[in-house]
């Protein structure tokens, strides 16, 4: 769309591709495409949210499909982000009180993923994937808390934080996005989904409405 | 070679609500109008329909719909001790990002603000003494309420806004908010319905003693034909209000509201994808000749104009004075200068609870619903035994239930990931209530705007540089009104109690939950503190009018847009009916 002057109100307003969402692309892999770093970022992913009672796991939802499309869009090339030079990490931490970047989230994950490999290897001797679970839950535990030095270029604690976002915004978002399959992620926390009319509910009080979640998708 | 446009009237810069409603009076009166806005057209049929607006990944997590940082976003330091750093990721400066600006996906909270506001200084030393004003920078906007009454009820009917008037013409209403100003007349569609969570609430500060009533919102609680034509519908409570846009037409927006008969008007132009870089000065530096502007493509432009209007936001109205060089900047050393004077926040807190077994529907909401009290708010209470001024309106809100956007909600102590996450998540989403204070800020000599040496926009030209920080009065006020807000929430009944005090910890953009920045080009009677007089008139540069929150000398407890709105009606009518005729100043000084 090039500058438009307009006069008149404008008649072309019809949905367009441009208008529409830009759902998960078909044909697999886009991003994520290195066999180990899927096995990784799934082990990862796995332990943030687990298989359980209360839902499937994050891979099971299809949070890694998730990721890898949102880090193959937009959102992976920071195209919103303000990332002209100088940075000068120590003093915008210190007066953001968080770490800045000039890496996009694509790239973040890219050396945040090798990281984590070749931590792995370094301490336990074998791949991350194959961890145990509790020696993986310590691990992020670590990260969470700052206390493990991924080395290198990347900011453990801020590469924790990244994929835990990513991962509940998986299991969260509009399957349309490739995660929450089965709207399992609404279905845990009772949440309708994508509907857009509650006067009929507004009036009553503190009961559970039984509503069946929607999606932007039909389910098939 | 630069490409000069035919001459207007009036040439808008930017097109969000105070625009809209600026072109809206002046074409009414019969002059011809440009407006040029750098985000692109946006429609409710196109761009929001149902169909696709409750995605909150989309809207909300990604916020799509604003401006992003790598168009334009701003550096920022506590103090001008520090070097400022670029705000690279969304924080608490939200920008509008298309025709309609941040109106299109606000909230709709609707407030007028108290009297007390507009003469915040006086009433003050009147009252507590001129001891009480030390420290702060308090000044008086010029003008009372009493004369922006015609003007707030102006906006309210092109907006439909919703509510329920606790006093008109001095009479006090039960159920409304007894503490507001004297209105006219009552609101033009009547108060939204509460939520479980609502309810609760306000049973609960009724029994206190407190005065509740429901918030004022451009949330339209029935049909609704505004004075211009335009037909709105009743809000459905969907919950994908705030960062989206309305797929009923039933938020108040520009879209909704104002476009629709605006763009048939033959008087009315807008160039979109356009973004002004500046005013163009004469040589006299008395007038501005037009403005100076980018196409998307990248073509350079001047569109020659009698009046400039920057109603670009109060971030970008500040800014485009200052790459204009319209007004002295303001010196924090001396306090000499007007341009980024009187820049200042908003004090919030919030405080969460819990209780057990409940089914809230959290997921039920609008962007404006709640109830609130004002017994806290401006000085509705008398201040003489604490050493502060100004309060808070304390509300408790039904905004929305958007999974994403909750998932930290959880009982404090509850771990953020795994199946401990899972379990709290699935238990704490339903269960939760949340009460907001949203406080006055006052002004002090430290906080101010003014150019970055460093960063620069994708244009080359200087990003605004932030330098804020909470003053004490600020924090005062802050501590008293959320303790009464935790008070409140124990007698709710909400355990596992949680307070986020954001004037606890020095300010930094990306802790925030409001974006109501305001002041940096402040109105007012005297040119030696305000960058404007009291039409919103440059004191510097004749023919330039700079309408949005930058005109707030101080904040109010309250949400901006409504005061921005009539200050647009009310500097739009001075053009109308007083400046054509006799172009000059329309206040002496
Ligand atoms: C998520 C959110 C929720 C909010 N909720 C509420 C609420 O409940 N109640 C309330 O009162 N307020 C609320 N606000 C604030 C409200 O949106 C603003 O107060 C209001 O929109 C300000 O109107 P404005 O016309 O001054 O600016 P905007 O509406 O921001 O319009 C400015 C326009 O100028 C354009 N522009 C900027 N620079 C240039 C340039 N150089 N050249 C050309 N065009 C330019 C922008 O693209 C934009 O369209 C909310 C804001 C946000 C972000
Ligand atoms: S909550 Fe109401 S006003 Fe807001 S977007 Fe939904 S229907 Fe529109």
């Amino acid at each position: 769309m090039s500058a438009k002057e307009l006069k008149g109100f404008p008649r072309d307003t019809a949905l367009t591709q441009d208008s529409l969402p830009q759902g998960i692309r078909p044909g697999g892999a886009q991003v994520i495409t290195d066999e180990t770093d899927r096995k990784t970022l799934a082990a990862v992913f796995d332990r943030l949210i687990p298989a359980d009672e209360y839902g499937p796991s994050a891979t099971q939802a299809g949070c890694l499909e998730f990721l890898d499309n949102q880090l193959a869009g937009d959102y992976g090339d920071g195209k919103v982000l303000y990332l002209d030079k100088p940075l000068h990490p120590k003093n915008e931490e210190a007066i953001m009180k968080a770490p800045q970047f000039l890496a996009t989230p694509r790239e973040r994950y890219a050396t945040g993923v090798k990281a984590l490999e070749a931590y792995a290897q370094k301490t336990d001797g074998k791949a991350f994937a194959d961890l145990s679970a509790e020696r993986i839950d310590e691990i992020l535990t670590g990260l969470e808390a700052g206390k493990i030095d991924l080395g290198g270029d990347v900011d453990g604690q801020a590469f924790f934080e990244l994929m835990l976002q990513n991962a509940r915004e998986g299991y969260l978002a509009d399957p349309l996005y490739g995660g929450n399959k089965g709207m399992a992620g609404w279905k845990m926390i009772g949440f309708p989904g994508a509907r857009y009319d509650y006067r009929p509910y507004i009036d009553r009080r503190g009961e559970d409405l039984g509503l069946i979640p929607v999606s932007l998708i039909p389910e098939d | 070679m630069m490409k000069i446009r035919q001459k207007a009237d009036v040439v808008i810069c930017g097109l969000g609500w105070a625009g809209s409603i600026m072109a809206e009076e002046l074409t009414r009166a019969g002059l011809n109008v440009i407006a040029i806005e750098r985000g692109a057209w946006r429609d409710t049929s196109t761009d929001f329909p149902p169909a696709i607006d409750p995605d909150e990944l989309r809207w909300h997590t990604r916020r799509e719909m604003l401006q992003p940082m790598s168009v334009e976003t701003t550096t920022f330091r506590n103090n001008t001790g520090q070097n400022a750093a670029p705000v690279r990721n969304w924080s608490a400066y939200q920008f509008g990002w298309n025709v309609g600006g941040a109106g299109t996906h606000w909230a709709g909270m609707s407030w007028r603000f108290t009297p007390w506001d507009f003469e915040v200084y006086t009433r003050t030393v009147e009252r507590y003494g001129k001891e009480r004003a030390k420290g702060m920078q308090l000044q008086d906007w010029g003008v009372t309420y009493a004369e922006m009454e015609p003007f707030y009820d102006r906006f309210e009917r092109i907006a439909g806004t919703s509510g329920y008037a606790g006093n008109i013409k001095g009479e006090k209403r039960k159920g409304g908010n007894v503490f507001e100003g004297p209105r006219s007349r009552d609101y033009p569609t009547p108060a939204l319905k509460d939520t479980h969570w609502m309810s609760k609430y306000r049973q609960t500060v009724e029994k206190m003693g407190y005065n509740p009533f429901t918030v004022p919102a451009g949330n339209l609680s029935q049909a609704y034909v505004n004075p211009l034509g335009v037909s709105m519908g009743p809000c459905t409570y969907c919950g994908f209000c705030d960062f989206h846009g309305c797929g009923n037409f039933s938020k108040s927006s520009p879209q909704a509201c104002i476009l629709p008969t605006l763009m048939r008007r033959p008087n009315f132009t807008v160039l979109t994808e356009t973004e002004v870089l500046q005013v163009v000065k004469h040589d006299d530096g008395q007038t501005a000749k037009g403005v100076k502007f980018i196409t998307k493509e990248g073509e350079v432009g001047f569109q020659p104009a009698d009046v400039v209007c920057i109603t670009a936001y109060q971030m970008d109205n500040v800014r485009l004075m200052l790459l204009s060089g319209i007004g002295q900047p303001y010196d924090p050393a001396t306090g000499k200068g007007t341009t980024g004077r009187n820049y200042n926040y908003q004090t919030c807190s919030s405080v969460s609870g819990f209780f057990a077994g409940e089914k809230m529907n959290p997921f039920i909401g609008g962007g404006a619903l709640a109830v609130q009290i004002d017994d806290f708010n401006g000085d509705n209470f008398d201040h003489s035994d604490v050493d502060f001024i100004g309060g808070a309106g304390i509300m408790g809100f039904s905004t929305n239930g958007r999974p994403i956007q909750n998932m930290n909600g959880l009982r404090p102590g509850t771990k953020r990931w795994g199946t401990e996450w899972k379990k709290g998540y699935a238990r704490d989403y339903q269960e939760a209530g949340t009460i907001f204070c949203q406080g006055t800020s006052m002004p002090s000599q430290g906080s101010y705007l003014d150019l970055d040496p460093t960063y620069k926009d994708r244009h080359g030209q200087p990003l605004l540089r932030v330098t804020f920080d909470w003053n004490r009065n600020d924090q005062k006020m802050a501590r008293y009104v959320t303790d009464k807000a935790v008070k409140i929430m124990k007698e709710v009944g909400g355990t596992d109690i949680s307070v986020d005090n954001q004037a606890e910890s020095s300010w930094n953009p990306y802790k925030q939950h409001s974006s109501h920045t305001i002041g940096g080009a402040v109105m007012g009677k005297d040119p030696s503190t305000s960058a404007l007089n009291t039409h919103l008139q440059s004191w510097d540069v004749k023919n330039v009018f700079v309408v949005g929150a930058s005109a707030f000398p101080n904040n109010g407890g309250y949400n901006p847009t409504l005061t921005v709105g009539a200050l647009a009606v009310k500097a739009a009518r001075a053009i109308a009916e007083q400046y054509v005729k006799n172009p000059g100043k329309l206040v002496g000084a």
